[in-house]
């Protein structure tokens, strides 16, 4: 076996900033001031925030004892699946702080702002193109930002027909956000299942699809990395009672090339460019969900909309079907000029790779470890493949000790406990940015987690035994919650 | 491409492992129909050095040039960025980290969250602040949401003309499919929400009133906190400005139930408008209706302190459609962000930044005026005021940004119809009396 990444080293303690407060220290040189004092009324006014006191050197090694704490894509694999963890390449993060971006006023006007609006309308273009749909809006902070941006849509829609529906279909496998996203539009969400194989069953949706329902949303591939091959028949059913069909694109990475979600049958579809267009993830975002639409929907996409007219850009409101406005400005531009320089640097053949190599690499993965853990639905996968802790369970070890024995390995676990049709859920997403070699050590990790399990599952259950703090009592946290200090 | 790894022999003997012949074969799976036979129509890809040059040059189309003066605000704002905060928070840890499920490995993440809450709770005088949302507009109409839920009676949520125009439209799209309306509460000669004409609205659920308002003027909040209390109804304040309140009373100390706010300000660059920082705060009796992630303090099975997610079962993944909200990513680097930028300015340096917008604003305004604009409100403001432009400064203003990169006012009478010629100035610690002195030259 290879050796594995995963070892302990000197980590530092670091307490809170206030504990590290001293009383007239500042960390940042304040210019004199060149202008009169102007006093404000004392009704007005109040103390200085209690923040802490700090120099230079106490901030900076704050927050780098902090980062060491963490553990990031550049620190080593991130198979979070779902999440497509994939390399964040440094030239985007050059580009995005190009003063010409990173200092634009969004209220500048559209004919000082022609280099943001012109990459934000090629930006919409590529990914129509990458889609197969007719326009795009990149407005939505997030997925589920864009999720909404999209039910918001189809609510518009229905509302301008005349009818509202109050329902909408969603399958067992779908991400939280989705029920989520639709209850925000006053739908009530139908859940669905998945047949035995994991794919979802026409029979099924004819079953229950009616003219007081919205539509369906659909994650394709879903959430156990198969491909929903019957989205055609289950389009057709659900246009055939006037419904509309939303498509979850978080799990774009897989088919970049090989299949336009426009061309069969999805009517709307958000995607994330912190997934599938390699923008970081930050820790929790700052993400970008844009909205990609066919020619049903497009009239009721968020305003303001970018305009070419000759060879200039406008930001246009004049839209009457609009849903309206979802962000104060644009949405996060930061994160499209990331996107737009990885679509430029990937080009076409680039990105069908990565798809390619993704779906390589989770392939691979299901293949190597499929005798060591559970695989539920053995079926060639995408991008992502779930197994479970079905084989452990004679150990009484579960997904969860198994995750938390990885870190000690150098692994970020993967996705679990979701998807929740999958009891125990192990969901494994490589990335096509994984070498073989990496991968390979993963697999042996698995693979001796799994020779613990039987030899010493009392090791897997204090796992994780090299991070700085072992597992947390989450109860307790909930129970007296202590949110600040 | 330098990001794929795999060499000729890799895919190969992956292949071999996953028994498949080549790369297409993996996607047998899909029906032919449903794949494309055309590959993607894009640019050509391009290498480093030539993404470079063709980056600059759309950069170079935004006038956002090195001897930038920005006297513009309304929800985007020109502060100094001290270098430790883009050095620190590009480091790759924090930046190409997912949301911290598990803690064991995210407690640089988790720490530096929770000091973000609790200095976003000291900044706001509030109990609790949220891990963040996308931007100010999403965090208010989130804010209202709370209010119209809570109160069983009354569909309307009362939105003063002086919130920005653009949250008021994204509380509107927010509320309006549940069948929840917004009603607008008209603002007084003197640049102030009129106080008497929400006394008079009846079956509202809640008061959403932005401090310093649209216009840049102080409102007393007290005023409208006195109404929600007669009413028995939730008051929300919202902000633009963060650094307002180094200066300012909080909006805690008024009684606010929620607070809503944009903390761009706090170490973020403009960027063209996004991604900012959504602020939500709200007292402790809301703790449980907030939306958005939550950190808490708690300890290991060792006995160490640590620092996890908490309170999930308000959240989409656990409670799906019943969740408080949909929210699932944030915008967590900017928290982060704002974190090390309060941590960096502290408590002497936001006194003094915000004193020198004051100061700095009230220069301007009066440079101004002596070069020919018309005050229009004499009511105490932070760092914006309104002025009414003398004839000919349209056509000045577009020269001098065309010239010199200086961006002089926004007109707000696409957002106001009734303000012709009426300008929204800024000046925040960025700009130089010379500055001041420069502009209210040219503008003569």
């Amino acid at each position: 076996m290879n050796q594995q990444p995963g070892t302990s080293g000197l980590i530092f303690n670091e307490p809170l900033l206030w504990d590290k407060s001293r009383d007239g220290r500042c960390a940042m040189s304040l210019p004199k001031s060149d202008v009169e004092r102007e006093p404000l009324d004392e009704n007005l006014t109040g103390d200085s925030p209690n923040l802490p006191q700090l120099s230079e050197l106490d901030v900076v090694r704050h927050y780098t004892r902090l980062s060491q704490w963490n553990f990031g894509v550049d620190s080593g694999m991130y198979p979070l699946g779902s999440c497509t963890m994939k390399y964040n390449p440094k030239t985007n993060e050059v580009q995005a702080a190009r003063q010409g971006f990173a200092s634009a006023h969004p209220l500048s006007g559209d004919e000082f702002s022609q280099g943001a609006l012109k990459l934000m309308y090629n930006l919409e273009q590529y990914l129509a193109e990458i889609t197969g749909f007719e326009a795009v809006t990149l407005q939505p902070a997030a997925g589920a930002h864009g999720e909404l941006a999209g039910m918001l849509m189809i609510h518009a829609y229905f509302a301008k027909n005349g009818k509202q529906r109050s329902k909408i279909l969603i399958p067992d496998t779908a991400h939280g956000t989705n029920p989520a996203s639709a209850a925000l539009c006053g739908y009530e969400s139908i859940n669905i299942k998945s047949g035995k194989n994991g794919i979802l069953e026409p029979s099924v949706v004819e079953a229950i699809m009616d003219e007081d329902t919205a539509g369906i949303m659909l994650t394709n591939p879903n959430t156990l990395g198969l491909f929903e091959t019957d989205i055609k028949e289950i389009a057709l059913i659900v246009h055939s009672k006037g419904g509309l069909v939303y498509g979850d694109g978080a799990n774009m990475n897989a088919i970049m090339g090989i299949v336009k979600p426009g061309d069969i049958g999805i009517d709307v579809l958000h995607l994330n460019l912190h997934k599938t267009f390699s923008t970081p993830h930050g820790g929790g975002g700052p993400g970008s969900g844009p909205v990609a639409v066919g020619k049903t929907l497009e009239p009721f996409l968020p305003i303001p909309r970018i305009v070419k007219e000759l060879d200039t850009y406008k930001l246009v409101t004049d839209f009457p079907d609009t849903m309206g406005r979802i962000h104060t400005f644009y949405g996060h531009f930061g994160i499209m000029v990331r996107a737009y320089a990885y679509i430029l640097s990937m080009g076409a053949k680039g990105l069908t790779d990565a798809s390619k190599l993704a779906v390589l690499n989770a392939n691979y993965v299901k293949e190597s470890l499929k005798g060591t853990l559970n695989l539920p639905y053995d079926l060639p996968c995408m991008h992502e493949c779930v197994f479970n802790d079905e084989f452990q369970k004679e150990y009484h070890i579960t997904t969860m000790d198994m995750a938390k024995r990885l870190l000690d390995f150098g692994f970020h676990p993967p996705t679990v406990y979701f998807p929740l049709v999958v009891d125990g859920a192990f969901m494994v997403e490589p990335t096509e940015t994984e070498s073989k070699e990496d991968i390979d050590q993963f697999i042996d990790a698995v693979k001796a987690i799994a020779r613990e399990a039987a030899e010493d599952p009392e090791k897997l259950r204090k796992a994780p035994l090299l991070t700085k703090v072992t597992r947390l009592d989450e109860v307790a946290a909930a129970r007296k919650p202590c949110l600040r200090g | 491409m330098r990001y794929l790894p795999h060499t000729k022999e890799d895919i190969e003997s992956m292949l071999k492992v996953a028994g498949q012949e080549s790369l297409d074969d993996l996607f047998n799976c899909i029906p032919d129909d449903l794949k494309i036979t055309n590959s993607l129509d894009l640019p050509q890809s391009l290498s480093e050095w030539e993404l470079n040059v063709h980056m600059e040059e759309l950069a170079s189309l935004n006038i956002a040039c090195k001897s930038y003066k920005c006297f513009m605000g309304a929800g985007s704002y020109d502060h100094y960025i001290p270098a430790i905060i883009p050095y620190l928070i590009s480091r790759s840890e924090f930046m190409t980290a997912y949301t911290p499920y598990q803690p064991e490995v995210s407690q640089g993440t988790l720490q530096g969250i929770y000091e973000f809450q609790t200095m976003v709770t000291e900044l706001l005088g509030m109990d609790i602040a949220t891990a963040s949302h996308y931007d100010c507009g999403t965090a208010l109409a989130e804010a209202c949401l709370i209010a119209l839920r809570q109160n069983s009676k009354a569909n309307k949520i009362a939105v003063s003309a002086l919130t920005h125009p653009s949250h008021r439209q994204i509380i509107h799209t927010y509320i309006s499919p549940s069948g929840y309306e917004i009603v607008e509460i008209p603002y007084t000669k003197e640049g102030l929400t009129d106080v008497k004409a929400l006394e008079a609205m009846d079956d509202i659920a809640g008061i959403a009133v932005q401090s310093p308002n649209f216009f840049g003027n102080i409102e007393d909040l007290s005023a409208f906190k006195a109404v929600a209390d007669v009413k028995m109804i939730l008051f929300i304040t919202s902000f633009t400005e963060a650094l307002a309140f180094g200066l300012l009373k909080n909006p805690g100390s008024f009684g606010a139930d929620l607070v809503a706010g944009e903390g761009q300000s706090l170490g973020i660059a403009k960027s063209f408008g996004g991604p900012g920082l959504g602020l939500l705060a709200g007292t402790k009796k809301q703790m449980r209706n907030l939306p958005g992630r939550l950190i808490g303090k708690t300890k290991d099975a060792n006995g160490a302190d640590g620092f996890v997610l908490t309170l999930a079962t308000r959240e989409q993944h656990i409670r799906r459609e019943k969740a408080s909200s949909n929210i699932c990513s944030n915008n967590g680097l900017n928290a982060m962000t704002a974190a090390v930028y309060l941590a960096t300015v502290g408590k002497i340096g936001i006194r003094e930044i915000a004193r020198q917008n004051h100061d700095k604003a009230v220069y301007l305004k009066k440079s101004l005026e002596k070069a020919g604009f018309e005050s229009v409100f004499e009511t105490p403001f932070f760092n914006e005021f309104l002025m009414k432009a003398p004839a000919g400064f349209e056509q000045k203003r577009a020269a001098l940004i065309n010239d010199k990169c200086t961006f002089a006012g926004i007109c707000l009478d696409k957002f106001y119809p009734e303000l012709k010629h009426h300008y929204l100035f800024c000046a925040t610690e960025t700009i130089s009396k010379k500055d001041i002195d420069q502009l209210a030259k040219e503008v003569q």
